[in-house]
C-alpha cells in the first residue's frame, strides 16, 4: 500500500519531538514553513549547507522547529548574526526567518544596512501586522485604523511599505505574498534560495488570536478567504504603490529581481586590488 | 484554422490516484485544508482529537487527486496527500 513508506514532505525538516508547535489554530506561520520545506527540496541545496536564523517572536520559533543548523538570536539581531555567519562561511546558504516586529521594528536598522551592503542572505518576513508573542502591540506594519492593545482607538501611525523599504535600501530580490498563495511562496523561496544577494520575501499571515480578534475580523480561515478575494497579483509592479490599507486590496507578486555584486564580492575585489598577493580572502577549510 | 470544431478527445485514463494522510492529534481544526481542497473531498469530522479539535476526514474516497495542497496549507503539519501510480496505467498508454 505504501502506507508506511509515505511521509509528509515537511517531516524530515521538522524537529518532530517538539510538535505540536505553539502557534495558534489558524496562524499562517506553519503554512509558510511547508512552503520553505518544498523550496529547499526544489532548490536541491545540500541541507547541511543551509542555516536558518530567527529572532524573537512567534515566527522566531521557526529556527527551533526546523531540523537544520539553526540559531534563535536575541530580539532584532537575526540579520547581524546571519551576516556574520555568511561572511565567516560563504559556503552556507543563510536564511533569516522572522517576523515583522523583529526584522523591521527592533531590527529595522540591521535590515536596511544588510540590504544596502547586499549581504548574501535570504530574508523571509512573516508579517501579521502586530507584535504577536508579546501581546498584540502596534508594530511598524500595523495598518492605519487597526486596533491593537496599545492603540485601543486604532493605530494612527503610517505603516511601512516593506517591499518599497527593501528595494530602496538595495535588495536584489523582493516579493510579497499572503499565506493563501502557497505555491507562489514556494516558488519565490526557491528563487531566493538560488539567488545571490539580499533577497526579501514578505508573507502576510493571519494572527487570529490578537490582530484578527481585536479587529473583529473572524478567525484564520476568514482571513485566508479575505486574502483570496482581495489579493491582486501584479508581478513587476512598482514597489512605491504597495502600501497596505486596513482590510483593503493587497498587491502581491515578485517586484524586484536584479543583479548586484554582494558584500563579499565587493570586499574581495577591493582588497585584492589594494593588497594584491597579501590578501588571502576566504578559503575552503 | 478556427472554423472546424475540434473533436473532443476521449478522457485520458488516470495514471495515479490520490491518497491523503491525516495525523489527527496534530490538527488544531483551522479548516484550511477543507476550505482550499480543489476537489473538495475533505469535511470536518464529528470526532474529537486529543486536544479537543475536530480533525478533517476524507468524505469521498475516490475524489482525492493527491495534489498535496492540503499539505502545503496545513499550519500544523497534520495532513498531506500523495499520488499513487495505478498498476498498468502507464503500460496501457505506451
Amino acid at each position: 500500500m505504501g502506507m508506511t513508506t509515505a511521509v509528509n514532505p515537511v517531516e524530515p525538516l521538522l524537529r518532530s519531538e517538539r510538535m505540536p508547535h505553539l502557534w495558534c489554530p489558524g496562524c499562517g506561520i506553519g503554512t509558510t514553513v511547508n512552503c520553505f520545506a518544498r523550496a529547499l527540496e526544489r532548490s536541491k541545496l545540500p541541507l547541511d549547507k543551509v542555516a536558518v536564523v530567527s529572532g524573537i517572536g512567534c515566527t522566531g520559533r521557526v529556527a527551533g522547529y526546523i531540523n537544520l543548523d539553526s540559531f534563535h538570536t536575541t530580539h532584532g539581531r537575526a540579520i547581524p548574526f546571519a551576516t556574520g555567519l555568511k561572511l565567516a562561511n560563504p559556503d552556507l546558504t543563510v536564511a533569516v526567518y522572522s517576523g515583522d516586529g523583529d526584522l523591521i521594528s527592533i531590527g529595522g536598522n540591521h535590515f536596511i544596512h544588510a540590504a544596502r551592503r547586499n549581504v548574501d542572505i535570504k530574508v523571509i518576513c512573516v508579517n501579521n501586522f502586530i507584535y504577536g508573542m508579546t501581546g498584540g502591540q502596534v508594530a511598524p506594519t500595523t495598518p492605519l485604523g487597526a486596533v491593537a492593545t496599545t492603540a485601543p482607538y486604532g493605530s494612527f501611525e503610517r505603516p511601512f511599505n516593506l517591499p518599497f523599504l527593501a528595494e530602496s535600501s538595495g535588495a536584489v530580490y523582493v516579493a510579497r505574498w499572503t499565506a493563501y498563495h502557497v505555491q507562489h511562496i514556494a516558488h519565490s523561496m526557491t528563487e531566493a534560495l538560488r539567488k545571490k544577494g539580499f533577497s526579501f520575501i514578505e508573507i502576510l499571515a493571519p494572527c487570529p488570536t490578537l490582530y484578527q480578534r481585536r479587529n473583529k475580523l473572524g478567525d484564520g480561515l476568514d482571513t485566508m478567504r479575505y486574502y483570496k478575494e482581495r489579493s491582486v497579483i501584479k508581478n513587476g509592479a512598482s514597489t512605491r504603490d504597495l502600501d497596505l490599507d486596513f482590510q483593503g486590496e493587497i498587491t502581491v507578486g515578485k517586484f524586484v529581481d536584479v543583479e548586484r555584486p554582494t558584500l563579499q564580492e565587493t570586499m574581495d575585489r577591493l582588497y585584492r586590488q589594494r593588497l594584491e598577493d597579501r590578501y588571502f580572502g576566504w578559503r575552503q577549510p | 484554422m478556427g472554423t472546424n470544431a475540434t473533436v473532443a478527445k476521449p478522457p485520458k485514463a488516470a495514471k495515479f490516484r490520490g491518497e491523503v494522510f491525516i495525523n489527527n492529534d496534530r490538527c488544531k481544526g483551522c479548516g484550511f485544508c477543507i476550505e482550499f481542497c480543489p476537489p473538495k473531498v475533505l469535511v470536518t469530522s464529528e470526532k474529537y482529537n486529543r486536544h479537543g479539535y475536530h480533525p478533517p476526514a476524507l468524505a469521498n474516497e475516490t475524489g482525492c487527486t493527491g495534489c498535496d495542497l492540503c499539505g502545503l496549507y496545513c499550519p500544523d503539519f497534520a495532513i498531506y496527500g500523495i499520488r499513487v501510480p495505478i498498476e498498468g496505467a502507464v503500460a496501457q498508454r505506451a
